[in-house]
């Protein structure tokens, strides 16, 4: 599997990740404080350089998703097809996470029924260990 | 202000046969695009003084300039994301023409996409961003990417895979008219499309352009120059590149409106300089790595309402004949995908009225180039 290449802007993403909270890079200005994703050094709406990482509730819905199918890197192709969703935040939806919604945190990518699937629907985080890096997961919340 | 409009001509293309392999390298069918493109506008390797490709075309200028012949080189210029510098590369030599920094233009792009490697199979240049946020969820090739924002745009929009299918048709309906192009031989029909493999669901096979091995090239002159060249001369009307506010690339999932890509921005500068509007294009051809970057694109450039797109294709509107006939040598879904350049070469074969599906009297041509990454656009006139 394909694990994170981290870069400076977004470690600190990546380490809160490790301790299982989901956290969102915001811009530390006393009159703006935005939210911002990806994470990079400066704040589009203010072009401050002062930032946070701020405790997201992890609650989002589903934007949209697709299922690839092969030729795909082997890893993945094993677990083909499989689900890749993108999830916006019930904080922000501008905010939106790219991820995998499974049946159990530590379950393969195609561990849900497809058709289970669709826009708009509710989605809590979890956290896996992939290769020794902590990444996201997005489990169905039960209606 | 110095304008664009008009001041420089398209008076010369060359392109090598496209094939899934072609024998020769990459630097030899850039070197055999470009010698046909200077022999169809008569003009000498020796005046060659400018040059424009792709940052990921793998020929550099040295290697161009002394394989070809080219005299003293004034102007260099090479544009990036991948498909989205097509159109570029035309407007910057159309530029620095215009701008007395250099006379004979040569734009091209070379690739073995058919028989080389895929290029998201390689991990190792896997960049740190946005890649990081996308790629270990198994986003790993630009059909997924776009794959994301064509299940929005359906379920947005109330469009369909019919919609979709209209796109791949039309492409197709023109490549079996081409005997130059991949499909030539090779009719597609409504159920090959529905029953079709999945590539990323909600894209099948036929929304996923061709890859190819292949080569092409044009030359551009100043409007004087051109009138006295060999071939009928076609006008660089305008040209314009589009990077948007707080765009991400092709996983442009962080904006207000994921589905209001760099067509839009673009477009309004294209059609800022121009004389002439969307309701005015005889033709267009528009770049198709998948199938919704038409209905994208259409809605970008202005040929209807954001959301109108998919609509738009209904009732055989793309064909010849149609409201807005594209892609009229099969495009990159059933020509040849060469990053867009044959898209170029097209629209100069269509206002030279050689095109081998001709639009009557085809007078103005839009070009694009990849919408879904940082673009370029050009309209061409006669
Ligand atoms: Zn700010």
């Amino acid at each position: 599997m394909l694990t994170p290449v981290v870069d400076p802007d977004g470690a600190p993403f990546w380490e809160y990740a490790a301790r299982g909270e989901l956290r969102v890079q915001a811009c530390a200005a006393p009159d703006c404080g935005r939210l911002r994703f990806p994470p990079r050094p400066c704040c589009p709406h203010c072009q401050s350089f002062a930032d946070e990482w701020r405790r997201v509730s992890g609650r989002g819905r589903i934007w949209s998703y697709v299922f690839p199918h092969p030729p795909l890197l082997p890893d993945y192709a094993a677990q083909a097809p499989y689900n890749a969703v993108i999830v916006e935040l019930a904080e922000d939806p501008l905010i939106r996470l790219v991820g995998n919604v499974v049946a159990e945190p530590d379950a393969a990518l195609d561990s849900v029924d497809p058709s289970r699937l669709r826009i708009g629907a509710r989605v809590q985080v979890a956290f896996t260990e992939v290769d020794g890096m902590t990444v996201p997961r997005w489990l169905l919340e039960r209606a | 202000m110095a304008t664009l409009k008009d001041a420089t001509a398209i008076v010369g293309i060359g392109q090598t046969p496209f094939a899934k392999q072609l024998p020769e390298s990459e630097k030899e069918l850039a070197c055999r695009a470009i010698v046909a493109a200077l022999d169809d506008a008569g003009i000498s390797a020796a005046e060659v003084d400018a040059f424009a490709s792709y940052t990921m075309e793998e020929t550099d200028e040295v290697e161009v300039a002394k394989s070809i012949g080219a005299g003293d080189v004034t102007f260099f210029s090479k544009i990036g994301y991948g498909g989205g510098g097509c159109c570029a590369t035309v407007g910057h030599l159309a530029a620095a023409i215009a701008t007395g920094q250099a006379s004979v233009g040569v734009a091209w792009r070379s690739r073995k996409r058919g028989s080389g490697p895929r290029p998201w199979k390689n991990t190792a240049v896997q960049l740190p961003t946005p890649a990081q946020w996308t790629r270990p969820f198994g986003l790993l090739r630009p059909a997924d990417e776009i794959g994301m924002l064509a299940r929005r745009y359906l379920h947005e929009h109330g469009a369909t895979r019919d919609h979709l299918f209209n796109v791949a048709l039309a492409c197709r309906n023109r490549a079996n008219q081409n005997p130059a192009a991949i499909m030539y031989e090779r009719p597609l029909t409504r159920e090959m499309y529905m029953t079709s493999r999945w590539i990323s669901e909600p894209l099948c096979l036929f929304d996923n352009c061709l890859e190819t091995d292949g080569a092409l090239a044009c030359v551009i002159v100043a409007a004087e120059r051109a009138r006295d060249c060999r071939q009928k001369p076609v006008y660089v009307h305008s040209a314009a590149q589009g990077l948007p506010a707080q765009h991400h690339g092709m996983v442009n999932y962080w904006n207000d409106d994921p589905l209001t890509g760099p067509a839009w921005t673009a477009a309004r500068h294209l059609w800022k300089q121009a004389d002439f509007g969307p309701d005015d294009v005889d033709v267009a051809q528009i770049y198709d790595a998948f199938t919704p970057l038409i209905p994208l694109s259409l809605e970008g450039y202005g040929f209807c309402g954001r959301g109108e797109g998919a609509a738009f294709t209904e009732g055989g509107a793309l064909e010849i004949g149609g409201r807005l006939p594209i892609n009229t040598g099969g495009g990159g879904l059933s020509e040849a995908y060469v990053h867009g350049f044959n898209l170029i070469n097209e629209g100069v074969k269509q206002l030279r009225g050689h095109s081998t599906a001709q639009v009557p009297d085809a007078a103005t041509c839009l070009v694009t180039a990849g919408e879904g990454v940082p673009t370029s656009a050009i309209l061409l006139r006669s």
